[in-house]
């Protein structure tokens, strides 16, 4: 066996993306483990849930003590409300939240949920007379980004632009401990400057006509607290845009995949279709979309588990070991759709947790029952499909099914 | 023998959350006998937090606050009768139309209800109110609607600000009579209760503490106003007399069961003690009348009225009634609560008048988003948070470890404070009950010790 403090970079290595969950199961054995790098890697349920409401513990990178490029004066990027601490995190959460969720929004996402049922019955429905498909590039993509372009207020037309770059914002963020990583920032760096003026642009051509997005709120109806500064809209719009389309993806995909690989849960949920929301719960816990959180730090030496983390470094913690942590799940390596005690780690927990949760909760619940009801006889073509590179927003790049045809 | 346990007849006396939950979690759990649920209301179990919140504010009406039901509890519902008493040895229960209901394991889960105001003929004139039930949140309500032209709240613990402040959200003018020095002072101690005073201020309350209502006036049968013991008088069209609840343990009386003002009390199992101190194996006790012993506050028979505390006492409770003695579980869990007042959102956890200091731990009082931690001679036992109940697991945990007070300072919003004195007042000086009751080392009432002959 390897050595322990190799485990990042086994964990990062693209070769173990099609099934890390192994070296979850050695991190979890191995306990808070320093890596090479200097960094500390956490994968059991408990402590990762301490950490994700500990006071001592940061998301803003710019409190690290090694060199950390994107916590540079030289990034010259806005930092989003993901990766600051509160105060600032909370009051840019809640001028993003006023628009879109409670109180000021309560009925926001609930709203979309016929717009969505349409965006997935034409999707479907374009599959008609072929037997064979991509379920990523011709549904799981598609449809959050279609979505969250409504949400927000951004032309569906201009997704190739903004494709581009998030691909690169997210390779920059992918901590992978690499040679070229360096690199890679940099040039994610830029997109997210790119991307932000564009999407800056187009809010600033919303002030004074309002029109029913995200984008539009954020100029036009800032609130009693004062809204976004230009900066500030910039980079919560990018973070926004990014989040609500790179990981709803791959959580319809892992749900396609893991219940072709589980036929008795597939034909159970096809019985059953009001068990979805218990079965996407249980998704969001054995083939989560964000695999870890790589930019929390500790602000002061913080012991978990008996081992001191000191102050400055990276904490890294493994949100999907966590919720396969057999010390918190019953049998937690079995898929388990009508599972109950379920509280997982699949959106985070505490003041972080997940911004976008509500809304891809309802489009991946309408997106599977669609597909469990409408696929007749999918087959996975290729398993395990090959996966995107991401060891932190992890899913297939690709998911070739052969289809016998398709129910109206 | 533990396969008997999972059927026979279980009364669970009480039909609201601890008795509903109760009833869910022993159907969960395999019970298959016969189950039924008494309550003195007509109302199938329904949720009071609302009624002093969204209930008040008109956002719901009161009879839309039914408790969602977990699952199927297959009970018989005895709905709209009194309990009056229990016969331990031919086990039965007692009910006010006579009907004498066998049972093999008991459930004492009938909470507790609105200390009434102490002048009977004053708390009859129309405009008085109490809160607690659904006939009461809907008739306060209709009279907010009417627009009065002033509300008088007696007593400013959790339920009385609570009503203050919908009162205020409402564009109502507002007078809040308390005994105390601030409000929630019985809850979280002195200075917390300076920024609960001075928030009421700023909300426009016309605040009077370290006062009492001695009268309250009225005319044809009409509430008009009320005289304060500082000697002004006030006027106003509605009353509502918030002085904390009393436990429904009366009926209790005459069955030999450890029940008293401050509820009956229990071991960790929620297995009833007898007056002599004797465990009973087939009467069980939870939710807002239960005394239990908690090992994080010495062992002190404690009472909780929190909403969920009912919830996970109720649990443990049902799970004991029908398993056997080394699968029995302990209620532990760490007491927690929350209030929405004033735009404020306030979360507890642990037992803040357990303390006898407390420190701002995290973040700003200035700014109303902070959290508070208490200790008791060097170890957590609490904290609240206003805005700030995310991080209260952490602080939770600190509680359970018994970790050191103060806490080590935090890093995130992090605050120069230093530990003051808590200040809890001693519960007799409040014009509200405590909603929770330290009792252990405070019995009720001395025992004769009988002699038995031969």
């Amino acid at each position: 066996m390897a050595a322990a403090d190799t485990l990042f970079r086994r964990i990062t290595d693209y070769a173990n993306r099609a099934d890390p969950y192994p070296l979850y199961a050695e991190l979890r054995e191995a306990g808070v483990v320093r890596q090479d790098d200097g960094s500390y890697l956490v994968g059991t349920y408990h402590e990762i849930a301490g950490l994700l409401h500990d006071p001592r513990i940061s998301s803003d990178r710019r409190n690290r003590t090694v060199p950390d490029l994107l916590a540079s004066r030289e990034a010259d990027v806005q930092v989003s409300f993901i990766g600051r601490d509160d105060p600032e995190h909370e009051r840019l959460r809640n001028i993003a939240m006023r628009p879109f969720g409670p109180p000021h929004s309560p009925g926001r996402v609930d709203a979309m949920h016929d717009e969505i049922t349409d965006i997935t019955t034409r999707l479907i429905d374009a599959l008609r007379g072929r037997d064979r498909i991509d379920l990523v590039e011709d549904f799981a993509y598609p449809l959050p980004v279609t979505v969250i372009c409504r949400m927000l207020g951004v032309p569906r037309e201009d997704e190739p632009k903004f494709h581009a770059w998030t691909e690169t914002v997210i390779a920059g963020f992918d901590p992978s401990p690499d040679s070229n990583a360096e690199e890679r920032q940099r040039a994610g760096l830029a997109a997210r400057k790119a991307m932000g003026e564009y999407l800056g642009a187009l809010a600033e051509s919303r002030r004074g006509k309002p029109s029913d997005d995200l984008l539009s709120a954020f100029v036009n109806d800032p609130g009693p607290e004062g809204g976004f500064t230009r900066p500030e809209l910039m980079a919560t719009a990018v973070l926004l845009l990014l989040a609500g389309h790179e990981t709803t993806v791959n959580l319809i995909t892992n749900g396609v995949l893991t219940l072709l690989r589980h036929p008795e849960a597939l034909e159970l949920l096809r019985r059953e279709p009001e068990l979805m929301p218990r079965a996407v719960e249980e998704l969001l816990r054995y083939e989560p979309p964000v695999h870890l959180l790589p930019q929390r730090t500790a602000l002061t030496d913080v012991e978990v588990a008996g081992v001191t983390i000191p102050k400055g470094v990276p904490v890294i913690l493994v949100l999907a070991s966590g919720s396969r942590d057999p010390r918190r799940f019953h049998e937690p390596d079995r898929f388990d759709p009508t599972r109950k005690d379920n509280q997982h780690l699949g959106f985070g927990s505490g003041v972080h947790s997940c911004f976008g949760a509500p809304l891809a909760r309802i489009e991946t619940q309408i997106a599977l029952t669609e597909l469990v009801r409408r696929l007749d006889g999918p087959r996975l073509l290729q398993d395990p499909p090959p996966f995107r590179r991401s060891p932190v927003l992890r899913g297939p790049r690709h998911l070739p099914l052969e289809l016998a045809g398709l129910k109206d | 023998m533990p396969d008997d346990l999972k059927s026979g007849r279980i009364v669970i006396v009480g039909a609201s959350l601890a008795g509903l939950r109760a009833a869910e979690t022993l159907r969960d759990e395999g019970f298959i006998g016969e189950l039924t649920m008494v309550g003195d209301e007509r109302r199938l179990p329904y949720d009071r937090p609302p009624l002093s919140k969204q209930v008040l504010l008109g956002r719901v009406r009161a009879e839309e606050t039914t408790l969602p039901r977990r699952r199927e509890v297959d009970a018989k519902w005895k709905l709209g009768v009194r309990a009056t008493g229990v016969d331990p040895i031919a086990r039965h229960l007692l009910l006010a139309d006579g009907e004498q209901l066998p049972y093999d394991r008991l459930l004492i889960a009938t909470g507790t209800r609105a200390r009434p105001w102490p002048n009977a003929e004053e708390g009859a004139l129309d405009g008085v109110f109490t809160l607690r039930t659904t006939e009461d949140a809907a008739g306060l309500a209709e009279r907010l609607d009417a627009g009065p032209r002033r509300v008088l709240v007696i007593g400013a613990g959790f339920t009385g600000s609570e009503i203050a402040s919908a009162c205020r959200e409402r564009g109502l003018e507002v007078t809040v009579a308390e005994r105390g020095p601030a409000p929630l002072v019985g809850a979280l101690g002195k200075s917390f209760a300076t920024l609960a005073a001075k928030l009421q201020l700023a909300h426009g309350v016309d605040l009077r503490c370290g006062v009492t209502v001695t009268a309250l006036n009225g005319s044809d049968g009409r509430l008009t106003g009320a005289e304060l013991s500082d000697g002004t008088r006030i006027e106003a069209d509605v009353a509502v007399v918030a002085l904390g609840a009393v436990r429904n343990t009366e009926w209790l009386a005459e069955t030999g069961l450890a029940a008293g003002p401050r509820g009956v009390a229990c071991d960790a199992g929620c297995r009833a003690f007898n007056m002599y101190g004797i465990v009973t194996d087939d009467v069980f006790v939870a939710g807002d009348v239960a005394r239990f012993p908690h090992p994080l506050f010495e062992y002190q028979l404690i009472s909780l009225e929190h909403w969920g505390n009912a919830v996970a006492q109720a649990e443990v409770a049902a799970h004991n009634m029908v398993n056997p003695g080394p699968l029995r579980r302990p209620h532990l869990a760490v007491p927690a609560f929350w209030s929405s007042q004033f735009g404020l959102n306030i979360k507890s956890v642990g037992v803040p008048t357990f303390s006898d200091q407390v420190v701002l731990a995290q973040g700003s009082l200035e700014e109303r988003r902070f959290v508070a931690v208490y200790g008791y001679r060097g170890r957590v036992t609490a904290a609240v948070s206003v805005n700030r109940a995310k991080w209260l697991p952490y602080y939770e945990r600190l509680i359970q470890t018994a970790a050191p007070f103060p806490p080590e300072p935090a890093t995130v919003e992090p605050s120069t404070h230093t530990p003051v004195p808590s200040d809890v007042p001693d519960p007799k000086v409040l014009s509200h009950g405590p909603t929770v009751a330290l009792t252990g080392h405070l019995p009720d009432l001395r025992l004769t010790l009988r002699h038995w002959g031969g």
